[in-house]
């Protein structure tokens, strides 16, 4: 077998690559931007609302977890437009996508976090005669963010490595970038292992940033 | 001062209140009257509702029937005609006029000792943060803890986060201050420097209810003493009539010979 590595080629088409990341980072970023308005808006809406609510919320949470997202990327982006009257761009598609795939994850993290903020704290809370807006930011909120913080973590650096799906749509991200090279120059092993690389260092990164955080409110408890 | 007492309305007046939860009845027709300036013990076995009674006074929990006034003031339930839950915002500033002390601390665990004082002061009172905080070094001093102004709580001891967790109470300056087995969680050797901040609070003349299990201070501090059983007030009176051995109440008698039994 006479395959000899050869980085050259690689190296050439390096910017489809760190364009690709960048183009990553920017869906991850946004989608998990809009997930967390989601997430924190119907978690908080959840534990404070009556049955109908609730089994509402819970449905939205089983449907997108129990559905592979490169399904529901197909659903938006070729499935949807066909239905309404609408029309947008592959990487919009995929952001909304993502950002309903996020906001279903981050409800679950929240909520849990919300419930496990001890009854005590919101009793003092009510005894110093906080209203129940107040209780929420001044209370609940903080407590559940230390709480929900390692879980976070986790969810943000997973969100981040599912941004690779957006290529089954042709959003030039890092896959659909590797996919580029290897179509075109056919260094699949050379092309897949710095790819493999670049993840690794960015969810590393990514990861190491949020210990960071995490140790700091950590040390805050 | 007794016959101050005797002048003033009840600043608590607790009629006939009873709360159950589902089938079983916590508090049956529960009547106390708490007048301004002074120290009531409640003190009873588990279970016979003095915690929540307490936090009925706070409305924590809501009461089936009855009446719960402070200062003349309905808690929890509007005044005119039928019986109907206050706004959380009327609940909220109700409960701003008493204080709570609670037996697990319930401390704000993201806020330092000054913190969770200067959280009432300025969301509730509309204090500015300076003012707030010398508000709070105040009472700090007060307990013994002007130099743990700046810690947070996980690095307190427990002594030191139940000083903390009566700063926060009295620094809002209620009307009455509810205080709900507050050295039970302690350690034997925390729960001296507790009860001092407590005696001291007294001799300026707080409004106090509180549930304990310390007899000696109840004996020591309290004007009056209730004992409760069953959800009931059994028995009511001075500290030295309610103690004593001979006290003409069975179920006080045998509360009070087993706690004797377990304590000494």
């Amino acid at each position: 077998m006479g395959y000899t590595l050869n980085f050259n080629l690689i190296w050439r088409h390096f910017d489809k690559l760190w364009g690709g990341l960048l183009l990553s980072l920017e869906l991850a970023v946004i989608s998990i931007a809009i997930g967390i308005v989601i997430g924190l808006v119907l978690a908080v809406w959840y534990v404070s609302a009556g049955r109908a609510v609730r089994t509402i919320i819970a449905g939205y949470v089983e449907f997108i977890r129990n559905v592979p997202l490169i399904l529901l990327v197909y659903l938006v982006f070729y499935g949807l437009p066909t239905v309404v009257d609408i029309a947008y761009s592959a990487q919009t598609s995929f952001i909304a996508t993502l950002s309903l795939y996020s906001g279903a994850y981050l409800v679950e993290v929240f909520r849990s976090g919300l419930e496990a903020v001890p009854r005590g704290q919101l009793d003092a809370g009510k005894a110093i005669g906080l209203t129940p807006w107040q209780r929420l930011l001044d209370v609940r909120l903080p407590t559940m963010l230390r709480i929900t913080l390692p879980a976070l973590s986790n969810t943000f650096i997973s969100l981040f490595k599912d941004t690779s799906v957006a290529s089954v749509i042709s959003v030039p991200e890092l896959t659909y970038g590797a996919q580029w090279i290897n179509f075109n120059t056919f260094r699949i092993v050379e092309v897949y292992l710095v790819v493999t690389a670049m993840y690794l260092l960015t969810g590393y990164t990514l990861l190491f940033a949020l210990r960071l955080v995490e140790r700091r409110f950590k040390a805050a408890r | 001062m007794s016959n101050a007492s005797h002048q003033n309305p009840a600043l608590l007046d607790v009629t006939e209140v009873s709360k159950a939860f589902g089938s079983v009845e916590v508090l049956r027709s529960v009547s106390l009257q708490v007048t301004r300036g002074e120290v009531v013990t409640i003190i009873g076995p588990s279970g016979s509702g003095k915690t929540t009674l307490l936090r009925c006074v706070n409305f924590l929990e809501s009461y089936d029937s009855g009446s719960i006034r402070i200062d003349g003031k309905e808690v929890g339930y509007r005044e005119t005609g039928t019986r109907q839950r206050r706004s959380e915002r009327d609940l909220a500033a109700m409960r701003a006029e008493t204080g709570m002390v609670f037996q697990s601390f319930n401390l704000f665990p993201h806020l330092t000792a000054a913190g969770n004082i200067m959280l009432g002061l300025r969301k509730v009172r509309g204090k500015s943060n300076a003012e707030a905080r010398t508000i709070a070094e105040h009472w700090l001093g007060r307990v013994g803890l002007a130099h743990k102004a700046d810690s947070l709580p996980a690095e307190l001891s427990g002594g030191q986060q139940q000083r903390v967790g009566i700063a926060r109470a009295v620094a809002m300056e209620p009307k009455i201050l509810l205080l709900d087995e507050i050295t039970s969680a302690l350690d034997p050797e925390l729960v001296g420097e507790v009860l001092e901040v407590v005696r001291s609070l007294a001799e300026d003349g707080m409004t106090m209810l509180m549930v304990t299990h310390e007899m000696a201070f109840a004996r020591d501090a309290s004007s009056r003493i209730v004992f409760m059983a069953d959800g009931g007030v059994s028995a009511v009176g001075p500290p030295a009539e309610i103690l004593a051995a001979g006290f003409d109440n069975e179920r006080l008698r045998s509360f009070l010979a087993r706690f004797r039994a377990s304590h000494f």
